[in-house]
């Protein structure tokens, strides 16, 4: 037996030693701090939007207040939450560890990642302190390059320059799930969670460009009016919405995809039991982002284009569901005859998968042309996201929290507080956005900030079960926070799984493994305990 | 329904009755996919739980057969659906020819509506039952979008093309009509009342809110002022098309393509005149881009069409 080797945390301890570290594990803390910190920015202007909304003139802000708390609310959301939480947080830390090993192919690209998207974060929080900017995320043309008031080339700015952090954060995965992979971990043989950080690589790589390029275009065509989406000077306001959501469609698959990943690791550990179907869950997650990019025309069915487009994206739309669908019987099926324990991540993963199912479910209403022209642009499309986003992408998040949390810093957290925690955000989630399905059913725009009165009572439910999930969601922050300082510290193994990574000492030592691991077998490969109890 | 939770929005016209009715149908299958899903994920989380005892032997971790079955059998549902729904989409695309036309004008923040005896009104839209409408939308700044809850329709009014609507109201009545996609700081206020009439009523109100002037008429008053007639009009010297008989037939371009002479081209025709080119003439005329207002350009528009039935109208 070798000594082990002090922990990633433990190998120093000044600022500089964190600042200028190459360690994909420092890494992912740091993500981990400034996500945590955005997060909090974003859900502070949910927070006035849902306050604002309780009453139908909408009394707390003003019209353009109200604008640029919701705008801000999406630009930070999206891009300085959504798209690096799961993958810059978990897939840093993770993915060297699931395939064995050292690093990410590229540690010091990886640095830089972070710094650049902290530039990108800089930049967005000047724009909250020189008064925001009121064009909704989406940006769209020509309200974004000629009529808006707001700090607009400066949130491009900020957008194009946390592109880059993504690009590169995808180049490294794609090269270190490529080269780096422990000897006899065959592509049948890698965890789900990488094959999901594989998928979403690709989509990073090929889709942010399209959506820099669009960027510099909106600074361009505002700062030195070129025409390109100026009608009057010949230019077309359709491309640019064509350009932006070649990007943001496949975005929104960036933010999902790491979460069914995560899903599929816990669900596995839960049951203790491989996940069934193996290769139809990996193979779904090529499949989604494959498809994912030839469907983003069905954000723009009421916006004139051709109607036969029209109909082709929306047959595709329709048909990502079946992917989708597919994970979901399989993690149904592996709860089968499984042994389970009924611990925080297991509780977050199947919330993760009841709001999902809503998610994708009235997402497919949303791609039915006819049902879409009445709902597109109010507050169904409101819930539908949400509950895909929100629902979904941050409860995986929170049970990623919960299931690595004891690898990340060696600690255990009191388990019932997770399943408090886990079982109040489920209910304040739905009491929060399903009323929003109704309101948008009944004809309530979305971006309003005064509306009818007869829609008072869904808005008020709505902003009640905001106040109880927001409370839900700042609940770890204190009991994590507090097991930093007072819990017993945890095995390398405490969920008794499977994985490389549980191999290795929690907190795991500054390189991983002292020897590089051989990998013998399938993944999940969890004993068959033909017992009746464990 | 109650007054304090409305849950089911009104329906105005057929089609939205057909909506709701898919709406349903959906519903339905929706609950019959997910159903099971919940059910047994909280039945196998109960009865396979740790420490509680349960027959776990033969497991097993993968079966083709069933992984086929759950993606091919919603995969044809979707199939089923989609055929549905995309008739119904493709019906609202495609007026009757006798549709009533009714111009409108977005611009930030309001709704303006032109009749075509050239009533106007302002973020109210009066329609009479029974009738296919059939709007034909501009913007004259930002992207907004007419939404009227009540038919289940809605529709972008961009910048530099124009769009249309059509329906066929069949229940009287007042109705909510909104902007739906976000056009700037009073978005919100951009609402309006849709208000259906009998047919007698509509012909009174007509009448009580009625001009002199038709839209043709003013367009062709318009046509005059702004020079319009020096070039194509009958005396004129200079070689320009006759606009006689125009609208809807096709116009062969200087570049050898082929479009037909529709309320686009015209616009297009006005603001921009150098994109299309009709064979034949030297590309001269000026630009009226920032002469007229996109109402003043739907009267000319309007005008140009009332040429081309001339024969067949008193
Ligand atoms: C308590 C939690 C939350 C509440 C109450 C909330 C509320 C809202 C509301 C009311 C809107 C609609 C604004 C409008 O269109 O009129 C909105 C938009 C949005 N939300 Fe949230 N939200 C919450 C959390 C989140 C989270 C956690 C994310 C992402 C991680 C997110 C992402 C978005 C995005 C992308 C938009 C679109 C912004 C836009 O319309 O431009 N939201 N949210
Ligand atoms: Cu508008």
């Amino acid at each position: 037996m070798t000594e082990n080797p002090p922990s990633y945390l433990d190998a120093g301890h000044t600022i500089r030693s964190w600042l200028l570290t190459t360690d994909h594990k420092r890494i992912a803390v740091l993500y981990l701090i400034s996500v945590t910190f955005f997060f909090l920015v974003g859900g502070a202007a949910a927070g006035l939007v849902r306050a604002d909304l309780l009453t139908p003139e909408g009394d707390l802000l003003t019209n353009e207040g109200y604008n640029r708390a919701f705008t801000l609310h999406g630009v930070i959301m999206v891009w300085f939450f959504l798209i690096p939480s799961i993958p810059n947080v978990f897939g840093n830390f993770l993915i060297p560890l699931m395939i064995g090993a050292r690093d990410l192919a590229f540690p010091r690209l990886n640095l830089l990642s972070w710094y650049i998207y902290m530039l990108g974060g800089l930049f967005t929080l000047i724009v909250l302190l020189v008064g925001g900017v009121d064009t909704g995320w989406t940006f769209y043309t020509p309200l974004s390059s000629m009529f808006s008031n707001g700090h607009v080339v400066l949130v491009a700015a900020a957008v194009f320059i946390v592109g880059f952090s993504s690009i590169l954060t995808g180049l490294n995965f794609i090269v270190t799930i490529h080269k780096l992979r422990a000897p006899g971990m065959g592509w049948g043989r890698m965890p789900l969670f990488v094959w999901s950080h594989y998928a979403t690589s690709i989509i990073l790589v090929l889709a942010t460009p399209v959506l820099s390029i669009t960027l510099v275009l909106i600074a361009a065509e505002r700062l030195f009016g070129l025409g390109i989406f100026d009608p009057s000077l010949g230019g077309d306001p359709l491309l640019f919405q064509h350009l932006f959501w070649f990007y943001s469609h496949p975005a929104v698959y960036i933010m999902v995809l790491p979460a069914l990943g995560v899903i599929s690791e816990l669900v596995a550990a839960a049951a203790r039991k491989p996940v069934f179907g193996y290769s139809f869950v990996a193979g779904s997650s090529i499949a989604i982002a494959i498809i994912g990019f030839f469907v983003w025309g069905h954000h723009m069915f009421v916006s004139g284009q051709s109607m036969y487009a029209s109909a082709v994206f929306s047959f595709l739309s329709l048909a990502v569901a079946v992917p989708s669908g597919i994970k979901v019987y399989n993690w149904t099926a592996t709860l089968y005859k499984g042994n389970i324990l009924l611990d925080p991540p297991f509780l977050f993963a199947m919330s993760f998968i009841g709001l999902f199912v809503v998610g994708g479910l009235t997402g497919l209403a949303l791609a039915m042309l006819s049902i879409d022209v009445h709902v597109h642009d109010t507050y169904f499309v409101v819930a539908h996201f949400h509950y895909i986003m929100v629902g979904g992408t941050i409860s995986a998040y929170f049970g990623a929290l919960h299931f690595w949390w004891p690898k990340m810093f060696g600690r255990m957290y009191p388990l019932t507080w997770g399943r408090i925690t886990a079982a109040t955000i489920f209910f304040g989630f739905n009491l929060t956005f399903f009323p929003q399905f109704i309101l948008g059913f009944l004809g309530m725009p979305r971006r309003y900030h005064v509306y009818a009165p007869e829609f008072q009572t869904l808005h008020v439910l709505s902003s009640a079960g905001s106040t109880l999930l927001g409370f839900a969601y700042l609940l770890p922050f204190v009991y994590l926070g507090y097991s930093l300082v007072a819990s017993k510290r945890a095995s390398a193994n405490p969920w008794g799984a499977t994985g490389l990574e549980w191999t290795v000492p929690s907190p795991p030592p500054k390189h991983n493994f002292v020897e590089i691991p051989t990998v013998t077998g399938r993944p999940y490969d969890y004993p068959v305990d033909k017992e009746d109890s464990r | 329904m109650s007054d304090f939770i409305a849950l089911w929005p009104e329906s105005a016209s057929a089609y939205s009755g057909r909506i709701d009715l898919l709406m349903w149908v959906f519903t339905a299958l929706v609950v019959a996919l997910s159903a099971p899903v919940f059910i047994l994920i909280a039945y196998y989380a109960w009865k396979y739980r740790a420490g509680r005892k349960a027959d776990r032997s033969d497991r097993v971790n993968r079966n083709t057969l069933i992984e086929i079955s759950w993606a091919l059998i919603p995969f044809i549902l979707i199939v089923a659906l989609f055929v549905w729904s995309t008739r119904m989409f493709f019906t609202v695309h495609q007026p009757p020819p006798d549709a009533m036309e009714i111009n409108v004008v977005a611009k930030q923040w309001m709704w303006k509506f032109e009749h075509a005896g050239g009533q106007r009104e302002i973020d109210e839209l009066h329609v009479p039952v029974g009738e296919p409408v059939r709007l034909s939308m501009a913007s004259q700044d930002v992207i907004h979008s007419l939404y009227i809850p009540a038919l289940r329709l809605k529709q972008d009014v961009v910048p530099g093309r124009y769009t249309s609507l059509w329906f066929e109201a069949d229940k009287p009545g007042i109705y909510a009509l909104a902007c739906a996609e976000f056009c700037g700081a009073d978005h919100s206020e951009m609402t309006g009342r849709f208000i259906v009439m009998e047919k007698p009523a509509f012909a009174a109100w007509l009448e009580q809110s009625g001009t002199d002037v038709s839209l043709a008429a003013e367009g062709e008053k318009l046509f005059r002022s702004n020079g319009c007639s020096g070039c194509h009009g009958p005396a004129a010297t200079v070689k320009a098309p006759d606009l006689e008989g125009l609208y809807g037939s096709p116009v062969p371009l200087a570049d050898g393509s082929m479009v037909t002479a529709d309320d686009q081209y015209i616009r297009d025709s006005i603001l921009l005149p150098q994109s299309e080119i009709a064979a034949g003439y030297p590309p001269i005329m000026p630009t009226f881009k920032n002469v007229l207002s996109e109402d003043e350009v739907m009267k000319l528009v309007a005008y140009i069409k009332s040429l081309a039935t001339t024969e067949d109208t008193p």
